[in-house]
């Protein structure tokens, strides 16, 4: 079923969220990042040689048995902790039994009625606004394999010939983190959806559980969406995109679902309940098997595995043990940094908070760090392609140079200067001013003769100062600022010039 | 408690058996029969009664987060019907993954 | 027939180790007793004689080197074929599987080659363990050494038919609902299922995960105990593994070899006799009866009142499991392939696959497990069945405050002629009927034979609380006892 109904003149968006309510829901699967796979001693590591990274266990091979892994149970807590989850004290694994060519068993080993965890939430600051993201349930599963569809024109499944099968992903522990319907976002829905998985993606990387690398897979995202007219109470038919694969990707793919499924309910069609794919080169999604026809997955209790009872004690101590979550962390910054919310924002878009943060730890005051983060050297970064983190400039670096304009050892041209020679040069500060000698002139003795030089090349200029066209003194600051090879101040040399010439600054008086 | 030769087809299909008529035949009426007699378990055990899934009462049995060697993959690839480029080759699938 | 064929596990060792005859002329000496009967018995699917003579030639270097030997090192030994062994094909009695040649060592078979014990091959079973009398197997049925027309039991059929016919002195069976017992007691053999996770899974192929129990057949008790403390004890590739001391089976077999029962309640469940049990089983069970009382055993009868629904719950239980165990047969990464022609699709050939490999009561029990499974029957099939797992565990559990073992006849009838009820499964379900309550319950039991009816075997098993395997074996060895010698000595000699 890949072809979708003649498709209806789209409406705009605002068009649309005038007229009706998007809901979303987001399931996300992390591979955990744990050696060894969720019930056997086979590395995880990403990008092995095919079926290299097998065993009986997670081949599935008659007669072999799963063990857990008991790091990849502690990880499940400790995301349902971060999540403001309820931890179970008792709960077991269940096989979800379905037939596909990349799970070895022909079932999965999962959680079906009895959840890790359950009943959290995660606030989301959507444009400086909270939304309270409520959190249905945390559960532990293995992953599958992954099939190489070959003979198709575009490497899918459809018109392939046969497909090829690798199994060193298949038994690589997976948690599933499904959040409650998400309601009354309106117009936001793309925006909340792409907020809730950046932040999520902080917690996890903060919590050390996964790399999350969203484009290797190990952070995988499926958007639910359904409209309801405004001002009705009953949730449409949802359908779930799978396949996205970047943030920007859960943004486009709610957008695009609101509208493709608004412009079908306009036309009086009705919303089949059903799986969709989301192409990334397109920014659409396709139709996959509708839900309709979706198999029974006759859950029951995993037999080969014995229940899982945390106790109270072990995860209070979890608990006790979590680092400090971005949240918290913003929040704390921002009392730190002396910083307003929408300074907070702007840093957390740059990618900077950490950057000033150590820059202020390493003595420089907050305002002045922010605006070096935040202006040149984003810049720099911009310019180079690069995150502001992979500067080749440290914290302490850039917290030395705004000590040294401080005092006056620097202008703020040469302070730009210095940062480029220490990105260019890897060296501090302090060498590469003296390597290329961008030390502020300070001695007017050696200023003055520089004055009294370009008076001497330009007497035309000299005499028309003396004669109180002051504004032609830039000629003159310009040639002393070249001989001195940008070092001076140009302030002072301005002022050296006029009083040499005994001309006065020109004011305004009333 | 009856089970039609429908239902039985549909069982089957869900379990990737492709059985013939006159087999369907058959099992419809064993299975007919076997569902009747083990429906009994509706006459005695209450709501009340806790499920056994597990005989022996045990918790927590984890294993470190250690790695050990995989197979060599010659031997993982030795046993399979076809194999191509140190995969398994299947023939082409129809359905989408769940 | 060699005598080497006829001497005891124990007795075996004891001569090997004393140097009086080598491992190699033993395990010869069984090469050419199944060469010259397993066409009759067809105990064996398959015989690896090289494995066997290269194992007994360590056994016998190790010994001339004077490195100490195992009690049972140089014994050979008859391995159900459900059991995974590297380097040699394992086909669970199926289709699907034929010609698998397994990349791992099951944790049992790799603890009896520690052990120095003498694989001689993989025997016969009803396929994927799902039988009591051989006749599923895809290789047709294994025969009773008592009456050759007639079933040896099963599944663990092909291992009890090897041993009663000499062919072995020691098999490995399983038992999920009876498998090792029924076999046992109809061949005049003893055979014990141990305590659910006293003996490790790993390398089992799964028939029913929360049933499923290896354990020793043997011809004496004693040998039976010696086996049980090879394969016995925590594994930690096996969640459901105890992590707990192996009871001391082989002390209370010798203790029960005195005869003194004077410190034990034995008590006859009520409910495991009666109608529909053969007057020569019950005259058999009587005398055994009355025999442990003249052990001194203080004999009490005890009531079950749920066993009956034993029966219903298993063959909800185990279908269950089967039908999820059993999924991962699909024609991808091992066994066999269907209908690959470039016109099936994978879900094709998978179904395909799946229908021309497994056989008829697989396939029933697949279609069972699924319904019972199956959303909306869950909770009255699968769920109910559990249920009542619960309240048979709490009838034992109410028995053993008044008693220390329990027991019954294993059978309700001695073997049954091939093809009396192959077209009847709830026939052929009825021959677990006095197995199943302790397989329910995870509990320890042992099947031990008691006389003979008509000339075939009767057995009688012993049930004890988890971890009191001992217990089951003391009485067996004191039953054993009181008959002078071992009931198999009356087997034809074929």
């Amino acid at each position: 079923m890949t072809t979708t109904m003649s498709t209806p003149a789209t409406p705009s968006y605002d068009d649309v969220v005038a007229r009706y309510e998007p809901v979303i829901g987001l399931e996300t699967h992390v591979e955990l990042g744990t050696a060894s796979k969720m019930f056997c001693g086979c590395s995880t590591t990403f990008g092995a040689e095919p079926n290299t990274q097998v065993c009986p266990v997670c081949l599935g091979l008659p007669g072999a048995l799963p063990v857990a892994n008991e790091i990849s149970i502690e990880s499940t807590v400790r995301i349902g902790l971060a999540l403001n989850c309820s931890i179970s004290p008792w709960c077991r694994f269940a096989r979800k039994n379905y037939f596909y060519p990349d799970m070895p068993k022909n079932f999965q080993i999962s959680q079906y009625d009895e959840p890790l965890c359950t009943d959290g939430w995660l606030d989301v600051d959507v444009d400086g606004e909270v939304v309270r993201v409520g959190i249905e349930r945390v559960h532990l599963e293995e992953d599958t394999g992954k099939s190489l569809h070959v003979g198709g024109a575009t490497g899918r499944i459809h018109g392939a010939t046969h497909s090829l099968v690798d199994y060193n992903r298949a038994g690589i522990p997976l948690v599933e983190i499904v959040t409650k319907p998400v309601e009354g976002i309106g117009a936001r829905a793309p925006e909340v959806a792409k907020a809730y998985v950046t932040e999520l993606r902080e917690i996890l990387r903060t919590l050390g559980v996964s790399d999350v690398r969203m484009e290797q897979g190990s952070l995988r995202c499926d958007v639910n969406t359904s409209l309801r007219p405004i001002g009705t109470a009953t949730l449409g038919t949802r359908s779930e995109t799978k396949n996205v694969n970047s943030l920007r990707s859960v943004e486009r793919a709610v957008r695009s679902e609101i509208l493709r499924q608004a412009a079908l309910l306009d036309v009086g069609e009705r919303i089949v309940q059903e799986t969709r794919h989301f192409q990334e080169d397109t920014g659409r999604s396709r139709s996959g098997r509708s839900k309709e026809e979706a198999t029974d997955y006759r859950y029951f209790p995993e037999p080969d595995l014995v229940p899982l009872a945390p106790s109270a004690a072990w995860i209070e101590e979890l608990r006790g043990a979590l680092p400090e979550l971005p949240s918290q962390r913003r929040h704390r910054l921002a009392t730190e940094l002396g910083a307003s919310d929408h300074d907070m924002a702007a840093m957390s878009n740059a990618g900077v908070v950490d950057l000033v943060a150590a820059t202020v730890a390493a003595g420089a005051p907050a305002a002045e760090a922010r605006n070096w983060w935040l202006g040149y050297l984003s810049q720099q970064a911009n310019a180079a392609d690069v995150e502001p983190a992979d500067l080749a400039i440290a914290p302490e670096q850039v917290a030395r140079i705004i000590a040294l304009v401080a005092d006056g050892t620097l202008s703020s041209g040469l302070a730009r200067q210095v940062v480029d020679g220490v990105v260019e040069t890897g060296q501090d500060p302090d060498r590469v001013i003296e390597g290329r000698g961008l030390r502020t002139v300070n001695d007017t003795g050696a200023l003055t003769a520089a004055v009294d030089e370009a008076i001497a090349a330009h007497p035309d200029i000299a005499e028309k100062v003396r004669g109180g066209k002051v504004a032609a003194a830039g000629v003159l600051v310009g040639a002393v600022m070249k001989a001195t090879r940008g070092q001076a101040d140009a302030q002072t040399v301005r002022s050296l010039i006029l009083s040499q010439l005994d001309a006065e600054e020109w004011t305004w008086r009333t | 408690m009856a089970i039609t030769r429908d239902e039985v087809a549909y069982l089957a299909r869900l379990a990737r058996l492709s059985v013939s008529d006159e087999e369907l035949d058959v099992f419809a009426r064993q299975l007919d029969v076997i569902v009747g007699a083990v429906a009994r378990v509706a006459e005695v055990a209450a709501d009340d009664i806790p499920p056994t899934t597990h005989a022996v009462p045990l918790t927590n049995v984890l294993r470190h987060d250690l790695v050990t060697p995989s197979l060599p993959r010659d031997k993982v690839l030795a046993a399979a019907p076809a194999a191509e480029d140190g995969r398994f080759r299947v023939p082409r699938i129809l359905e989408d993954e769940a | 027939m060699s005598e080497l064929t006829q001497l005891t596990a124990a007795d075996t060792a004891a001569k090997i180790a004393a140097g009086e005859i080598t491992a190699v002329e033993v395990a010869q000496a069984h090469l050419d007793r199944i060469a010259a009967v397993d066409d009759r018995t067809h105990a064996f699917l398959k015989v690896d004689a090289e494995g066997a003579l290269s194992a007994a030639r360590a056994v016998d270097d190790a010994r001339a080197g004077g490195k100490p030997l195992g009690p049972l090192a140089g014994v050979p030994l008859a391995l159900k074929d459900v059991v995974v062994t590297e380097g040699l094909e394992t086909t669970c009695g199926s289709k699907i599987l034929a010609g698998w040649i397994p990349p791992y060592d099951a944790t049992i078979t790799k603890r009896m080659l520690d052990a120095g014990i003498v694989i001689l091959g993989k025997t016969n079973m009803d396929e994927f363990a799902m039988g009591s009398s051989t006749e599923n197997s895809a290789y047709g049925p294994s025969h009773n050494p008592w009456d050759l027309d007639r079933v040896p039991g099963g599944s663990s059929g092909g291992s009890s038919a090897a041993v009663a016919a000499y062919e072995a002195p020691l098999a490995i069976g399983t038992d999920t609902g009876g498998s090792i017992r029924q076999p046992a007691a109809v061949t005049g053999l003893v055979g014990a299922k141990p305590t659910y996770g006293g003996v490790s899974r790993y390398g089992l192929i799964a028939f029913s995960s929360s049933l499923d129990q290896a354990g020793p057949i043997a011809r004496t008790v004693l040998d039976a105990a010696l086996l049980h403390e090879v394969i016995g004890g925590h594994d930690p590739a096996d969640s459901t593994s105890i992590d707990a001391p192996v009871p001391p089976v082989v002390l209370a077999a010798m203790a029960g070899a005195a005869g003194d029962l004077s410190a034990l309640t034995i008590a006859v469940v009520g409910e495991l006799g009666g109608d529909g049990y053969q007057p020569g089983v019950t005259a058999a069970f009587a005398d055994a009866v009355a025999r442990l009382e003249s052990s001194g055993a203080k004999v009490v009868e005890v009531s079950c009142p749920h066993f009956g629904y034993a029966l219903p719950a298993y063959y909800l239980i185990a279908p269950s499991e089967c039908s999820s165990n059993l999924a991962r047969f699909d024609a991808v990464r091992y066994g066999l392939r269907v209908g690959d022609d470039g016109a099936h699709s994978l879900e094709e050939v998978m179904s395909l696959t799946r229908q021309a490999g497994f056989g008829a009561e697989v396939k029933r029990r697949i279609i069972l497990g699924t319904y019972a499974l199956s959303s909306g029957y869950y909770d009255a099939y699968y769920g109910q069945a559990q249920r009542v797992r619960t309240l048979i565990t709490r009838d034992f559990a109410a028995a053993f405050e008044t008693c220390d073992v329990l027991i019954s006849p294993t059978t309700p009838t001695v073997a049954f002629p091939i093809g009396e009820r192959i077209d009847n499964p709830m026939s052929m379900y009825a021959a677990d009927l006095c197995t199943l309550p302790a397989s329910l319950a995870g509990l320890p039991a042992i099947s031990v034979p008691c006389g003979l009816s008509e000339g075939l075997p009767v057995g009688l098993q012993v049930m004890a609380p988890a971890l009191a395997d001992d217990r089951t074996y003391q009485v067996a060895a004191a039953l054993e006892a009181s008959y002078g010698r071992p009931l198999i000595d009356e087997v034809p000699s074929l």
